[in-house]
């Protein structure tokens, strides 16, 4: 686990606004990204995926994970607001906010999110100004990639 | 897709209905006890509380506590009053169905240019509530918030709810849906958004809108924003105290009361209860299985445990209690909470078949064991799991709910904090 830890590539910007990444989209929109990150810290090594991590005005911290072959497969966001959700799921996101409301009819109360959907998987924790949310495309994630790594 | 929405709840509802019936035989059979609990406190601070299934007609809202908020146009005595009104230490700010109040003509708070802000929030699940900024004195048990903003939930007339408040999610602007009147949010902050929003537009919280749309997000002043009632008290200002009966398996409803102030009149001191800090991201670490779950909170909005275990049987997707834990037997756990000072105090909980809950006690609205699944289960160093301990928690239990920026009893360390 600590090898695969220090194998990642990690890119962190402060800048804003991100223009993020889109779940199953390709390194292109990344490049994008990367390219708007002035002076951003960047650390390339060879790695199992790239793990780029942008903050935003609002607080909220937003990962994005690509892997080897250049395919966002996994995204997650941490902190008080949501991001904008149709941007960050991209074509993920109407089955997302389909199941959302599926959930929804069929328990009242309010609980975590953990959908296991064909091809995608949407977990959420946390309340009012104090959220974590992940979503990622599992047969995408490379070998050897936990779940629980994708925050 | 509206339409599907409700012919879905629809189904819901009968549902609730056939469960009510098996619940009224199982009562004849002797299901459901709570137990006995001490006199409820008094004073001019303290606000009844009441798990009883909440004010939408033949839905029955499990584990949520409901309490009655009396509103008055400002500085007058034209006031309503609504019951039926979720308690929610997990959110901040009065929420009301403006339909729960049709003859209270409460003034709307504008923005520059005289037009109507809006509000919106977001929640853990996907739903949203959206509507106009309002501004109310708020008072309940003696206590009053004087010209206080508060959301009205509204669907809007001549234009739709912008994307960057639905986020794909679902709007809860029925008493259906929503399976209450409204929210009380007497959660650990003072405003919905705090200085984010007047710093910034990227929070999609306050927006204006066109008459026919679109809307855009827009800054607004901290003392402009929906506010949590308590900090608008006068006296009892910075925090509440939930003190629930406890509960022994399942009973038909639990009372408690909801006290204002923390260490600010007799019935409210911290007394022996240990404190229980809120870091910078709104958690605290819960270790459980052995594993620290370093984004766990306590939530009295959420209506179970929700906890990562992977050995635990998840009720089926079809069944009448997707999301909630179905193990064969009743489980006895327990886990530890991380207080004040470094040291762990240990909860004990229990874990029923929630299908057989609603099956066997469908009249029952109150249920102690009441559990289900959260998120990832291998939850080492470094990764993100937690517990959430909702409304079952909060049985036969006080527990105290620090707001940030607020006083402190002496002693105690800033707040945000829960202690019980």
């Amino acid at each position: 686990m600590k090898a695969l830890v220090a194998s990642l590539a990690v890119v962190v910007s402060l800048f804003s606004p991100p223009a993020f990444a889109v779940l199953g989209g390709d390194a292109a929109s990344v490049d994008a990204d990367r390219a708007q990150m002035k002076g951003s810290g960047e650390l390339k090594q060879a790695s199992t995926y790239t793990l780029h991590q942008l903050t935003g005005p609002s607080g909220t911290v937003v990962r994005e994970y690509v892997s080897p072959a250049g395919k966002v497969f996994a995204v997650a966001w941490q902190g008080p607001f949501f991001p904008d959700m149709q941007q960050l799921l991209g074509s993920y996101f109407d089955q997302y906010s389909a199941a959302v409301t599926a959930n929804k009819e069929a328990h009242l109360g309010r609980h975590p999110l953990n959908l296991q959907l064909p091809g995608l998987v949407v977990q959420t924790n946390g309340y009012m100004r104090a959220f974590h949310f992940r979503a990622y495309i599992p047969q995408q994630v490379p070998t050897g990639v936990k779940e629980e790594e994708l925050r | 897709m509206r339409k599907a929405t409700e012919r879905a709840i629809s189904h819901g509802l009968a549902a609730v209905t056939v469960l009510s019936v098996f619940g009224l035989l199982a009562a004849c059979g002797g299901g459901g006890n709570s137990s006995s609990s001490p006199p409820p406190p008094t004073g001019n601070n303290v606000q009844a509380l009441s798990v009883n299934g909440g004010p939408a007609p033949g839905v029955n809202y499990a584990d949520a506590a409901f309490t009655s908020v009396t509103v008055c146009v400002p500085g007058s005595s034209t006031c309503a009053t609504v019951d039926g009104v979720l308690v929610d230490t997990g959110s901040v700010g009065l929420r009301l169905l403006a339909s729960a109040i049709p003859s209270l003509a409460l003034p709307e708070l504008s923005g520059s240019g005289g037009t109507t802000f809006y509000n919106c929030v977001n929640f853990v699940d996907g739903t949203y509530l959206w509507g106009p900024v309002a501004q109310a004195d708020i008072e309940m048990a003696g206590e009053k918030a004087s010209t206080a903003s508060l959301q009205l939930i509204e669907n809007p007339t001549g234009f739709s709810v912008p994307t960057a408040c639905s986020q794909g999610g679902i709007n809860l602007d029925t008493l259906n849906d929503l399976g209450a009147n409204g929210i009380l949010g007497v959660g650990s902050y003072p405003q919905d958004c705090g200085s984010a929003c007047q710093n910034s537009t990227s929070p999609d919280v306050y927006f204006t809108c066109g008459p026919g749309g679109p809307c855009s997000s827009q800054t607004i002043s901290v003392s402009q924003q929906v506010v949590n009632p308590v900090v608008g008290f006068t006296t009892d200002n910075n925090g509440v105290v939930i003190e629930m009966q406890s509960v022994d398996g399942e009973a038909a409803s639990a009372s408690g009361s909801m006290i204002f102030g923390i260490g600010t009149q007799s019935n409210n001191m911290l007394g022996s209860a240990t404190i229980y800090p809120i870091n910078g991201n709104g958690f605290f670490t819960t270790t459980f299985n052995s594993q620290a779950l370093t984004e766990s909170f306590i939530d009295s909005g959420s209506n179970g445990y929700f906890f990562p275990d992977s050995s635990i049987t998840q009720c089926a997707q079809n069944s009448i209690a997707p999301g909630f834990y179905c193990p064969s037997s009743t489980l006895n756990l327990s886990a530890q909470n991380a207080a004040q000072g470094g040291s762990q105090k240990t909860v004990n909980f229990s874990v029923d078949d929630a299908v057989n809950d609603f099956n066997n006690f469908g009249s029952d609205s109150a249920f102690a064991n009441l559990a289900g699944p959260n998120g990832s289960t291998n939850c080492g160093s470094g990764t993100a799991c937690g517990f959430d301990w909702g409304l079952p928690f909060f049985f036969g239990r006080n527990v105290y709910v620090s707001i940030d920026g607020q006083s402190v009893p002496s002693g105690a360390p800033a707040a945000p904090w829960w202690a019980y």
